[in-house]
């Protein structure tokens, strides 16, 4: 400042005294309290500006820091049967959650959570395998159904367990477990993928489950809910100072199925130790009484989240109890069709009462085709009572297979129905042109000989073979259907001429209570007649098995398919028992079904009977089959894959693996044919010896 | 004067201790609240603190001038030596440390050494003799003085006290009159030193301290968290704050050191801008009537005594609140008579005693002045 000029007109350094000293410093001070005046000047107008013009940013963000916002789940809507009994409900519960992100060690913090649960070294080792695998934001049940000491132990130490979240809530209830398990699926919580798909911040709330299969999944919107909130005052480390407002959740709402609990539970625990599934419909409406598929998994572990031994024991069965067999089971319908064929004999003018002679077999064409019995002079009702064959080669030749083929899709055989499920199978209803397609090969005369009587590329699935069965029973074009809807379909008359369908009726019930092929399925009821038509489908050459003894996967099928009451249907059905070694492990299930939905005490009787035999019902059995699997595996088990889909990926890949098997086995099913006629009975003598 | 008064009391000076009082009380029920609405454990022991202190800063008011300005020296040795004498210690234990440990009492001697160099600064420009304030006389043992502790300081290490010794050291100098052209070359040498010093002398989490400051956002809940989280405190008071005891942000811990180097932003987010703006002028106050006492004083020393307790004071209070409000890096400086402390206490009042001390000198030579 002062210097510059100075320097300008004297070289050489000023003379500076008391008196220009005192000047110098009341110039730099009065500079100095400047420059601090400036300095407070822009400090109170940064304060300012912070303060009223930055006002409401920051008090949003001071707002934001204080409140936080919990998500309350919402509880999941019922699942009820068709009397408003819960097949799925909720139980509240006291659970502990992780969330990954927020751990600190999630190592040391998991082995404390094992020790206050009392988890065992498996568990634990599946538990540290998902939280290292889950992507941070998503919530890892450690455990649900904790006592209140367990909980209170866990929330003590809260502050040294860093994103340990204890927390009261509801958790789905299946109350007849594996019986319900395909029909009604399970939940558990969103998948990364899930959470792409639906952001809404629900998903990643702990404890919060979505449905993960069956109709727990296809009515995920309904069941869902509102979810509530709760506003509460915390510190920076979390810690909850105290409860601002609370909005109660919304529960979701109800669906109302067509199902008869009870009878579905029965149906599963009836099929007892083999592995099969019964379907039952109602003959005024289609509604599904039951579709029960066994063995099955237990839903109520499903949603706690899958173990590794209980997943490596339900994957390594090869009764395959992850599959939903009412769907996704294909089977060779066998002589369960021969009712369904016969219909179509009639409506092309053949004579009922027009015989041919059975001698063992028929020859058609240049090649002679066993029947499994020697039936002798054949007219059409001992064609169906007996299940004679050579009666079906000969005239399913006669009036060709496209007829029998159309009549077939008509009654269901080969279709998908509109039905609330997350998959089923078609099946196969063979015709010339299909095979034209498939195979590019010819239709030959082996073709519908081995179609007319199921077998060859025929392939049903139970649900499909229910449909069949109730709409020969009535004559009417039932649809099935699953959920409770306000109003009850009327259906459409087949137009099959009365006379016809009476005299089919008369035939099944002589299969029952006639000389027919299932006289061990009449109905221990006074007034009650059932009707229906057994079938056994083979499933390997006679070289290889003779299909009632030996390995279980060379059995044969056992189908039965029926309706009741005789004179007025109201149900129809049908059970197919996977490897039963014939129809004689089908009918006896659906007698009793029957019996139960008539009379239901003496339908538990004989249950009762059965599991003291097996060893407890289905549940008990299913809990002492894990414990002595888990007994026998040790540690040695495999963990189970992150995602539940992927057990579901797999097990559809093995259904549809099944089905191909079948067809392969189709192929080469004319020396099947050669060796040994199929559609063998269990009342039937068959020699099964080539001639 | 008024006669009703006694004189004793009447010739204090209470145009700057009615408001330091005020602000001391106003700084108590701060702290009061950033404890939850205790006034345990700071408030309680911030008043003892100013009341011990206070006692000491009337002690120093009775120091005659000859007696200090011949003390400076050895002041300023023996508190350098007790700077040594905590490197020495923390090379012993092993890790550094800046407390020195006298048994009864807890010293920090480079909070000491701030209105020391001023002291000893003083002293020395007091007597040289005016024609060799242009030389290099007049700047070398000056630089010497402050280097040395300084570098000690920088030791420990601690930035921000260091900076606020070369402060008040140059502040001195400056108004010492050493010629303009040793400032613009300090300045030209600090413009080159600092990127170098920047890079090379600064320990990682100083240097995250400032590049947080640059860019508070980068880290939002490391560094940066400090600054973000004190502007949304005083943001979030608004023009008259939430109310006392009501500061969310101080409440529930989001605010860190609420009630040490933020408590400005604990205040200022239950009083507003209003209490901002109290604050502000009771230290313009202060301020304002220490630096008349410099300019009242007759001689040099005295005047450079008074003008660097100033300085001294001014810069604690200047640094924290740019701080507090994102204009500076987090350099952990605390806001002098309201944060809970007591080595920043000790200064203040040391600052306080001295510039009552120098008024004293002031009023007497005056009086003394119309007698002869």
């Amino acid at each position: 400042m002062a210097f510059g000029k100075r320097r300008k007109s004297q070289k050489r350094p000023p003379t500076v005294n008391a008196s220009t000293l005192a000047s110098r410093y009341d110039r730099r001070s009065f500079v100095i309290t400047a420059v601090g005046a400036g300095v407070g000047t822009l400090l109170a107008g940064r304060m300012a500006y912070i303060a009223i013009a930055e006002n409401e940013k920051y008090r949003v963000e001071s707002e934001s820091n204080r409140v936080n916002l919990t998500l309350i789940p919402p509880r999941r809507g019922w699942l009820l049967d068709r009397n408003g009994a819960p097949l799925a409900s909720n139980r509240a519960d006291f659970r502990v959650d992780v969330i990954p992100e927020r751990m600190v060690n999630p190592e040391r913090t998991l082995d404390t959570l094992a020790e206050l649960l009392s988890l065992d070294a498996v568990a634990l080792r599946d538990l540290k395998e998902t939280v290292a695998d889950a992507r941070g934001f998503q919530p890892v049940e450690i455990g649900t159904g904790l006592s209140f000491e367990q909980f209170a132990a866990i929330s003590v130490r809260l502050p040294d367990l860093p994103g340990v979240v204890p927390q009261r809530g509801y958790s789905r209830f299946y109350p007849t477990g594996p019986s319900v398990g395909h029909l009604i699926g399970y939940v558990g919580p969103a998948s990364a993928e899930e959470y792409e798909i639906d952001r809404s911040p629900l998903l990643v709330t702990p404890g919060y489950k979505i449905g993960k299969d069956g109709l727990e999944k296809q009515f995920e919107q309904e069941l869902r809910g509102e979810a509530g909130a709760r506003r509460v005052e915390v510190t920076a480390s979390g810690r909850i100072i105290r409860d601002l407002d609370t909005r109660p959740d919304v529960q979701g709402s109800p669906v109302k199925l067509t199902i008869d609990g009870p009878l579905q539970d029965y149906a599963a625990r009836r099929i007892g130790l083999e592995s099969g599934s019964a379907v039952v419909m109602d003959c005024d409406t289609g509604d599904l009484l039951c579709m029960s598929s066994m063995p099955s998994f237990d839903p109520n572990s499903f949603s706690s989240g899958i173990g590794s031994i209980e997943y490596a024991m339900l994957r390594e069965d090869e009764r395959v109890p992850l599959r939903n067999k009412v769907l996704k089971g294909l089977y060779p319908p066998g002589s369960t069709i021969k009712p369904m064929h016969c219909m179509t004999f009639l409506q092309e003018g053949i004579d009922p009462n027009e015989t041919i002679v059975c001698g063992g077999g028929r020859r058609i064409g240049s090649r002679f085709f066993n029947c499994h019995s020697n039936h002798g002079v054949v007219d059409m009702n001992k064609a169906i009572a007996q299940s004679c064959d050579s009666y079906f080669y000969h005239f399913a030749q006669q009036v060709g297979f496209d007829k029998i083929a159309a009549l077939a899709k008509r009654l269901g055989m080969g279709r998908q129905f509109p039905l609330p499920v997350t998959s089923q199978f078609y099946g196969t209803v063979p015709t010339p042109a299909w095979k034209e397609e498939k195979y590019g090969e010819p239709w030959r005369t082996f073709d519908t000989v081995n179609a007319s009587i199921g077998q060859g590329y025929y392939l049903a699935n139970p649900l499909q073979l229910a449909v069949m069965s109730a709409r020969l029973a009535t004559g009417k074009r039932l649809s099935p259907r699953l959920t409770m809807d306000q109003k009850v379909p009327v259906p459409a008359d087949m137009g099959f001429d009365e006379e016809h369908l009476a005299y089919l009726r008369q035939a099944m019930s002589d299969v029952v209570n006639g000389a027919g092929t299932a006289r061990r399925a009449r109905l221990p009821l006074d007034g009650i007649q059932i009707a229906g038509k057994t079938g056994t489908a083979q499933v390997v050459g006679l070289n290889v098995s003779d299909g009632r003894t030996g390995p279980w996967k060379f059995r044969d099928h056992g189908l039965f398919v029926f309706f009741a009451p005789l004179d007025k249907p109201k149900y129809a059905g049908a059970v197919v028992i996977e490897h039963g070694g014939g129809s004689g492990s089908a009918y006896p299930i659906a007698r009793d079904i029957m019996t139960f939905l008539f009379d239901p005490a003496k339908g538990m009787d004989a249950l009762r009977s059965y599991e003291r035999q097996w060893g407890g019902n289905a549940k008990e059995r299913l809990a002492q089959k894990y414990a002595r699997y888990a007994e026998a595996a040790g540690a040695e088990i495999p963990p189970s894959p992150p995602r539940a889909e992927e057990i579901f990926d797999r097990v559809d890949a093995e259904a549809r693996m099944a089905a191909q098997q079948a067809e392969e086995f189709a192929e080469n099913t004319d020396t099947v044919r050669q060796g040994r006629s199929n559609s063998g009975d269990s009342t039937g003598s068959g020699t099964g010896t080539p001639r | 004067m008024n006669s009703v008064i006694p004189a004793p009391i009447a010739r204090q000076p209470w145009q700057m201790l009615i408001p330091l009082f005020i602000l001391v009380a106003f700084g108590g029920a701060v702290l009061y609240s950033a404890a939850g609405g205790n006034f345990q454990p700071f408030a309680s022991s911030h008043l003892i603190r100013f009341a011990v202190f206070f006692v000491m800063a009337s002690i120093i008011v009775w120091f005659p001038r000859n007696f200090v300005k011949s003390a400076a020296y050895l002041v300023f040795g023996v508190v350098l030596i007790m700077l040594v004498g905590v490197e020495v210690m923390g090379a012993v234990k092993g890790g550094s440390q800046r407390w020195l440990e006298l048994g009864f009492l807890r010293i920090q001697p480079s909070e000491l050494m701030k209105p020391t160099i001023v002291l000893a600064l003083a002293s020395f420009y007091g007597t040289l003799p005016s024609g060799m304030i242009a030389s290099w006389r007049a700047v070398v043992p000056a630089a010497a003085l402050i280097i040395a502790p300084v570098g000690l300081v920088l030791l420990q290490p601690d930035l921000g006290t260091s900076l606020a010794i070369v402060f008040c050291g140059v502040v001195v100098m400056f108004l010492a009159g050493v010629p303009m052209r040793w400032f613009v070359a300090g300045g030209v040498a600090a413009a080159i030193a600092t990127p170098l010093a920047f890079f090379f002398g600064l320990q990682d989490y100083q240097q995250r301290r400032v590049t947080t400051f640059l860019d508070p956002e980068s880290d939002p809940l490391g560094s940066g968290y400090h600054i973000t989280q004190s502007k949304i405190a005083i943001g979030s008071g608004g023009f008259s704050g939430k109310g006392f005891n009501e500061g969310s942000q101080s409440h529930l811990n989001y605010l860190p050191e609420p009630h040490t180097d933020f408590v400005f932003a604990t205040m200022a987010e239950e009083w507003g801008l209003l209490g901002g703006i109290l604050v502000l002028l009771i230290f313009a106050l202060i301020m304002r009537w220490g630096l008349n006492v410099a300019k009242t004083a007759n001689d040099r020393f005295a005047k450079l005594l008074a003008a660097g307790m100033v300085a001294t004071m001014f810069f604690y209070v200047a640094i924290n609140l740019m701080m507090v409000m994102g204009l500076a890096p987090v350099v952990g400086i605390p806001l002098p008579f309201m944060s809970h402390g007591g080595s920043s206490m000790m200064t203040n009042m040391i600052c306080i005693g001295t510039l009552m001390m120098v008024n004293r000198w002031n009023r007497e030579q005056n009086r003394s002045g119309f007698i002869r």
